[in-house]
């Protein structure tokens, strides 16, 4: 009997190690993300969470990251092939998909995707790649309506928009407040949930005013 | 009952356990580089071992390192984007591990060579200098038609008097345009003399427009010169009603689009009426009847299964117009023209994936075209004149009815292998059936002339490498009119020198039957035959195009008429043209601000048709260029524009000078400046937009050759001419478009314009 006893604690100690190294090694993701300062190090950040995600084979949130982390490396190098780098980040966003359909923030991320390929040539890509964008954030608000993130994308991409198309401050302004009302009753469902975006909503609601 | 666990003990374990792989800390370093397999540096390349979160990304000196705690058999994985993933095992014994990795690039379609001979099917992912709808619209001078957006660019000859395709030397003949593969027989207005017309479809029907001036796939066929391929939009974004108005002319459409985003259709009505701008613009012909325009459209799209599409696309137009003239075989006499023209394309295409790499693409298409002329000779209160026994006027009387037919089929099918080549191979049959009745004081003559044409192409895209693919291609040809076969093959070789940068040799034999008209007494001809050589050295990187092409067109065999150019009388002609053309447009440098820089040198020759001599063609320019420049301020929705096509002056043919000087004067030096604006406001809910266009601000005189009388003489004894001009030395446009979408997103210019 205590013999057995051990071998319980033994595997629920080993579990709770497994679960506290893939836990560790989010947490250290996380730090990274909010220290890298450059592209490499937004991209080295990426591969990390690429590794986790690959080692673990079961738990998207990984792939999430890696996916976003991604997307912020493409924006923080004005070299990069932008197209290229996006076909990075839709392979993460698949596999992330694949383990977790029809979650909103990962159409949130395909939103990020599609508005970061329309910059590349934004008078003649905007048509396809805005509908894109559109529909991705069509999908986060329904998959998700308390999910304060879609809010801020599409109030942050309409902001650059000309009013004639439907854009401006007016626009963006309405949505990035119902974001921040959103984010005021938010609680990531786990605590490495994505938790981002309360204060670049803050920010660009004031670049509205 | 077993003895009591001791609370320690089980600290102890739990602690030890916790520790597990803590307390084998020994790490282990692994280092090594990673490379493509030519030696180059892959920065950023991604280094895993496998199973584990451990890992590294090579750096700028592609070098990688990381620690790790694992002991045992493991693999070691480095990734990068474009590269072949390579996997080699490493033995973690506590030991340094060093490993450099060769990565092999994957063959990679975005990245692979583009084999720009012919036109690739126009992908904003390729990059390719392919004019998007919006750059017709808003090109200075063009007034949204395509055809005059063209011709800013190298290789294609402005010609003021006449409409067409007039490519490197090429006649306007030499050029066939077509709409999703159907080729167009009308494509622009029916000719006046004198007047180049526009095209007759509105640039916004088309989400692609892939032009090329020589070196053309073997799956375009019957064109010496040029192809142009058109690319109908898909479903279009959202629903709308668009309305046109302007003092020429008035239109009204809608588009709606289903819900489900799988199937729309839309019908517009568009009437053009010139009386009105003709009273504020003084016109130098006398316009008896003003041009009138009927057209109404409608189309039909739906998607298929798997991605599957069905287009179906109808246009009718009716055209009157009346033109008179001074006429120079009388003076005091007027030539009055008028025009009645009724036309009719319609056409449906499908393409579907068929699963295993194999796509089909088909179209068919019926297209009609009746053109009613009536010419004749007024006095000065425009009455007809009465029979005067001078043959020059008597037979400037007649009339000319013209029928025109043609139903076409044509299948394509593609078949992906290995990485990303291409196979590609169809057929197609032509049924064209023309009929004429010209009659003129010696009666009337019928006649009519019917050709069956049917042609089977293939060709292969072969990616050796990503940095060099080959395209060989073949086409069989069959006119039932001529009882002829031809071969001709075709070939391109791609070599990628850089990132953005890449060289093409293009070569190949294209045919045509010639003119049908020629051909109603006597069909014992052949196919007429030009062979190409092209080189291009071409830069497109994101916001940058450069190109320069050189190219040589040997026409191995030309058309010859009779005096009268009524009749064939061979296929024996012959000529060359050669030249060098630069293309430079840039997007990116001035924020807002895009604008592109062509220029065309050309030296060509020919005896043709009714030359008594090789000869510069009056179509030709020795050098042209042009610079278009577009600014767009987003913020104030407000665009402006210029343009500047210039070109030396073109050969014209003199009767006063002997035989031996045959086309040997030059009109003057061609230039026009043009300017148009266009404001986006919001005009209550309708999106809308204002366009405001001036051809030739500066007043520039414009000369496109000279008309001779066939009797009159001045006083040296010189038969009389006058200058073939524009109809206005400025022309002027303006117009509002508004259109309520149910979407907010829309079109930066209206799809009437």
């Amino acid at each position: 009997m205590k013999k057995l006893f051990l071998i319980a604690v033994l595997l629920v100690a080993g579990f709770a190690n497994a679960q506290s190294r893939y836990e560790g090694a989010m947490e250290k993701g996380l730090a990274q993300l909010k220290d890298a300062k450059t592209p490499a190090e937004m991209l080295a950040v990426s591969a990390f969470f690429e590794r986790v995600a690959d080692a673990e084979k079961d738990k998207w949130l990984p792939y999430y990251y890696a996916a976003r982390t991604n997307i912020l490396g493409g924006w923080m190098d004005p070299k990069a092939d932008k197209d290229q780098s996006a076909e990075k980040s839709k392979e993460l966003i698949a596999k992330a998909e694949s383990l977790e359909p029809n979650n909103s923030e990962i159409f949130c991320l395909k939103q990020q995707v599609a508005v970061q390929q329309l910059t590349v040539d934004a008078m003649s890509r905007w048509q396809t790649y805005g509908a894109v964008a559109a529909e991705a954030i069509a999908k986060a608000k329904a998959a998700d309506p308390q999910n304060p993130r879609p809010y801020l994308l599409e109030g942050q991409y309409l902001l650059n928009v000309p009013e004639a198309f439907g854009g401006g401050k007016a626009v963006a302004k309405k949505l990035l407040e119902k974001s921040l009302a959103l984010f005021g009753s938010y609680k990531p469902a786990s605590p490495l949930y994505p938790d981002w975006g309360k204060e670049l909503a803050e920010k660009t609601l004031a670049a509205c005013q | 009952m077993s003895s009591q666990i001791d609370p320690m003990k089980l600290a102890i374990i739990i602690v030890l356990t916790f520790l597990c792989s803590y307390c084998l800390t020994a790490q282990v370093l692994v280092t090594g580089s990673v490379r493509d397999n030519k030696g180059r540096i892959l920065a950023g390349a991604s280094v895993t071992l496998k199973g584990t979160y451990d890992g590294g990304n090579a750096d700028s000196t592609g070098r990688f390192s990381f620690k790790t705690v694992e002991k045992g058999s493991f693999m070691l994985v480095a990734a990068n984007m474009g590269y072949n993933t390579v996997e080699i095992p490493v033995l973690l014994s506590g030991e340094p591990v060093q490993v450099n990795f060769s990565l092999k690039e994957a063959f990679d379609e975005l990245k692979a060579v583009v084999i720009t001979a012919g036109s690739f099917v126009a992908s904003d992912k390729r990059k390719g200098t392919v004019l998007k709808p919006l750059d017709i619209a808003t090109t200075a001078g063009a007034v949204a038609d395509i055809a005059a957006t063209l011709q800013t660019l190298p290789g294609a000859q402005r010609v003021g008097e006449q409409d067409g395709l007039f490519i490197r030397g090429g006649s306007a003949e030499e050029a066939k345009i077509m709409i999703d593969g159907a080729v167009v027989n009308n494509f622009f207005y029916s000719a006046v003399p004198g007047i180049a017309q526009r095209g007759r479809f509105s640039p916004f029907l088309f989400s692609g427009t892939v032009f090329s001036t020589g070196g053309y796939s073997a799956v375009y066929g019957q064109a010496l010169s040029s192809v142009l391929s058109l690319e109908s939009v898909d479903i279009p974004e959202r629903s709308e009603v668009q309305i046109g108005l302007s003092p020429i002319f008035g239109s009204a459409g809608f588009q709606e689009v289903t819900k489900n985003k799988k199937s729309s259709y839309g019908f517009s009505y568009n009437w053009i009426n010139l009386s009105l701008y003709q009273k504020l613009v003084p016109q130098a012909p006398d316009y008896f009847k003003a041009p009138d325009l009927h057209t109404v459209d409608a189309n039909f799209r739906f998607k298929t299964k798997g991605n599957g599409m069905i287009k179906m696309y109808a246009y009718f137009n009716t055209a009157d117009l009346g033109i008179r003239n001074p006429s120079l075989d009388s003076i005091g006499l007027k030539n009055a023209f008028s025009l009645n023209n009724k036309n009719f394309f319609t056409n449906i295409s499908f393409r579907q994936s068929l699963g295993n790499g194999w796509k089909l693409n088909t179209v068919a298409s019926i297209s009609y075209n009746k053109d009613q002329i009536r010419n004749e000779v007024q006095n000065a209160d425009n009455q007809t004149t009465p029979v005067t026994h001078i043959p020059e006027i008597d037979y400037n009387h007649y009339r000319l009815n013209n029928h025109q037919w043609m139903i076409q089929a044509r299948a394509v099918a593609d078949k992906r292998f290995g990485a990303i080549n291409t196979l590609r191979f169809g057929t197609e049959i032509w049924n064209n059936a023309d009929s004429f009745r010209y009659s003129n004081q010696d009666g009337i003559f019928p006649s009519a002339v019917l050709d069956f044409y049917t042609a089977g192409f293939a060709e292969m895209d072969l990616y050796i490498t990503n940095d060099l693919a080959f395209r060989p291609g073949l086409r069989a040809e069959h006119s039932g009119l001529l009882n002829k076969w031809n071969l001709a093959p075709r070939a391109a070789l791609s070599y990628k020198l850089g990132p953005n940068n890449q060289l093409t040799a293009d070569y190949g034999i294209f045919r045509q039957t010639p003119d049908r008209r020629f051909l109603m007494n006597n069909t014992n001809f052949d196919f007429l035959r030009a062979d190409h050589y092209i080189l291009t050295y071409q830069h497109i990187s994101p916001g940058y195009t450069f190109r320069i092409q050189a190219f040589y067109k040997d026409y191995r065999s030309l058309l010859k008429t009779d005096d009268a150019l009524r009749n064939a009388t061979g296929t024996n002609g012959s000529g060359y043209a050669q030249g060098l053309e630069f293309f430079w447009r840039d997007k990116k440098t001035f924020k807002g601000f895009d604008y592109w820089i062509s220029y065309s040198y050309l030296d060509t020759k020919r005896n043709y048709n009714n030359y008594p001599m090789s000869a510069m063609p009056t179509f030709a320019a020795t050098h042209s260029g042009s610079v278009v420049l577009k600014k767009f301020w987003v913020k104030q929705m407000f665009g402006m524009n210029w343009s500047w096509n210039w070109s030396t002056g073109r050969p014209y043919y003199n009767p006063n000078l002997p035989a031996s000087e045959f086309l040997s004067n030059r009109t003057i030096a061609y230039s026009s400046n043009n300017f148009s604006l266009n404001w986006l406001p919001k005009i209550g809910k309708a999106n809308s937009v204002v366009v405001v266009g001036i051809n030739n601000v500066f007043n520039e005189l414009q000369i496109f050759g000279y008309n001779y009388s066939s009797r009159v003489k001045d006083g040296n004894g010189k038969l009389i001419s006058a200058a073939v001009v524009p109809p206005a030395p400025r022309t002027f446009f303006l117009g509002l478009f508004l259109s309520w979408g149910v979407d907010r997103t829309q079109q930066q210019i209206n799809s009437n314009l």
